[in-house]
């Protein structure tokens, strides 16, 4: 039997856009003083924040979040149903410690970098397949957690390549709702494609934006064929931490299948940080890069209707220190979700 | 002069290190590990004691002095209470290295926290 | 067909990697090499004026090494305690990286960073991640020319 809600090869409709109610960013420092300030709701003035280690610091962040989250929504953690949500530390250490001091049963997720979306997504399924009328989808990174677990020490005087990326020290949180009660025009998921894990060969841990590149094509032209859509059908389609690098490539592959997004088409990690006046080589990279810019910066551009569909691409290497020493190649993944500034036209339906 | 060539002979190694980490998938501890062996090969060939000698600085300071100490605390062990003297000596020139390194690490994470 | 579709992952692995290396931004090599070569040299030169200070307090010629290797030790170890080395090590790169100074910083580094560990298995255990490497292809390298050493001798 057809799955009703399945578009395509790897994409879901849901019948009823899902609304984003509120949204929460909290960032680092260095993030705080890059080209989007003014768009973050917390903006930390160190990487510790007063806890006994980075990754309390993580945890805070991610706690802060969703916290802030709710409280723009006005409602408490008891009423959410359930809290999806993950970062890039072994076994998920910040979003689950996080979830302990939340009190939402919870979800864990790792999806790397593309977690953002993988916990927009799945939210966004659990509300619309009628599970829950309110859930929470976050997702965090930490430069100093990230680089103490996947490179190395935070004094290491070791040299980093031009095409590295930085990791983004940054939490994010959703607030999504089935909306029945708010039917005025609101930012809402209305696709969510799950991307393939794939590897083109790259080796190189620096490489980030060259080993996600292709799963962020991969998955952009599978959104695009299932959904059978024209190239401008979307304002802006942001991937989630390609960089530099990484935004380069994916217009060259994206060209080479005769998609042109032309301008439409940027990154988080070039969004967050100035790359020529701040330390951040090829640009941003985390869980965090596409949660603070979605929570903050994109989704009040869509509120402001300085555009109407986002398409947010996050995207994910699946490496691990091990797999690294082991001589592997880094297998990748990207998840796209869509989002459109509109109303709830169902209730509209239900309402004649 | 010595001066000059301490600039000139421990510039060099460290160019010839850059090069390695630049140009090579070898990470700087896989480079190092280079450096060191081929420090340790040059001393056993007898050609890195004259480079100490006509360089000093420039030859004791990068890493591969390290592996060339530990051919010579072998040898000299080895000379004075034969084969199993190059087990017993290896260490017997670095020691001063390793301990200050450990003792000062130690003393450091007492003292600092890392700043990120 | 199976061998075939493996033919053609290959080449489109091979396709790739030529792309990814065009659109990478590149190393500055020569930069490096030169940026390298000069603060490399400088920090030997530190060393031998170190070598002249241990002779001028007493040490004899020979033994003047030891105290400047541990002097060279104790300033990257403070400088990485004090948060400074990291931007040091991304200015030069191997010039820092490959004197002992180098080593240090691995050690002080790994000690400090993984205080939060704990003493015992943190700075105790993970002291060496970086530097162990060094160490034991040392002193295997010193076993086997000793080795080697001993065969020519006997033979």
């Amino acid at each position: 039997m057809k799955a009703r809600k399945k578009v395509g090869l790897q994409s879901m409709v849901f019948s009823r856009p899902v609304a984003i109610l509120s949204s929460a960013a909290c960032v680092g420092p260095l993030e705080g003083a890059g080209p989007l300030q003014g768009s973050f709701d917390v903006v930390y003035p160190d990487l510790l924040i007063g806890a006994k280690s980075w990754e309390a610091a993580e945890t805070t962040m991610i706690k802060e979040a969703v916290e802030i989250a709710l409280g723009k929504g006005s409602l408490s953690t008891q009423s959410v149903d359930y809290l999806l949500a993950g970062d890039l530390l072994n076994q998920c250490i910040a979003a689950n410690f996080a979830a302990r001091d939340l009190g939402i049963p919870m979800l864990g997720l790792y999806g790397a970098c593309s977690t953002m979306a993988e916990s927009a997504g799945l939210g966004a399924v659990l509300i619309d397949g009628g599970f829950a009328q309110y859930t929470v989808a976050a997702a965090s990174s930490h430069n100093a957690t990230s680089e103490r677990q996947y490179r190395y020490p935070t004094e290491y005087g070791g040299q980093r390549p031009p095409y590295s990326q930085h990791t983004v020290t940054a939490a994010g949180a959703l607030l999504l709702s089935n909306g029945l009660h708010c039917q005025s025009p609101m930012p809402r998921i209305t696709h969510f494609t799950v991307g393939k894990v794939c590897d083109l060969g790259i080796k190189d841990p620096f490489d980030m934006g060259s080993a996600m590149a292709p799963a962020a094509a991969d998955t952009l032209l599978r959104h695009f064929a299932d959904l059978a859509l024209a190239a401008d059908h979307y304002d802006l389609v942001v991937t989630g931490d390609l960089a530099y690098v990484g935004h380069a490539i994916l217009k060259e592959l994206l060209h080479q299948s005769n998609l042109d997004l032309g301008s439409r088409l940027n990154d988080c990690g070039l969004m967050i940080y100035d790359r020529h006046e701040q330390p951040v080589f090829a640009g941003g990279s985390g869980c965090g890069s596409s949660a603070a810019v979605l929570c903050g910066y994109l989704l009040d551009m869509l509120s402001s209707y300085t555009i109407k569909r986002l398409l947010l691409v996050g995207t994910g290497a699946l490496l691990s220190p091990v797999t690294y020493q082991q001589g592997e190649t880094i297998p990748c993944v990207a998840h796209a979700v869509a989002i459109e500034m509109c109303h709830d036209h169902l209730a509209d339906e239900e309402l004649r | 002069m010595i001066f000059l060539y301490a600039f000139l002979v421990g510039g060099a190694i460290c160019a010839i290190g850059q090069l390695l980490i630049d140009l090579t998938p070898l990470t700087p501890a896989h480079v190092l590990t280079v450096l060191v062996v081929a420090g340790g090969v040059l001393s056993g060939l007898g050609m890195y004691g004259p480079l100490v000698e006509w360089s000093g600085a420039g030859a004791s300071v990068p890493i591969t002095s390290f592996g060339h100490q530990l051919v010579q605390g072998a040898l000299q062990e080895k000379a004075t209470a034969g084969l199993y003297g190059v087990m017993g000596g290896i260490f017997d020139l670095t020691s001063s290295g390793i301990t200050a390194a450990i003792v000062f690490g130690f003393f450091c994470a007492l003292i600092f926290d890392p700043k990120g | 067909m199976v061998g075939s579709k493996a033919r053609k992952k290959q080449l489109q692995r091979k396709d790739y990697q030529q792309l990814s290396a065009q659109k990478r931004l590149k190393i500055p090599v020569w930069r490096n090499t030169l940026v390298a070569f000069v603060v490399g040299g400088l920090v030997s030169v530190l060393g031998q004026g170190l070598i002249f200070f241990y002779i001028w307090l007493g040490f004899k010629e020979e033994q003047a090494a030891s105290p400047m290797v541990a002097t060279l030790i104790l300033i990257a170890s403070i400088l990485t305690g004090l948060g400074v080395w990291d931007y040091l090590g991304q200015f030069a790169g191997a010039g820092v990286g490959v004197p002992v100074t180098g080593f240090a910083n691995s050690i002080v580094s790994s000690a400090i960073e993984f205080k939060r560990e704990g003493y015992i298995l943190g700075v105790g255990g993970r002291m060496f991640q970086l530097a162990g490497p060094v160490i034991v292809y040392g002193a295997v390298t010193a076993f086997v020319v000793g080795l080697i050493h001993a065969l020519v001798q006997w033979l």
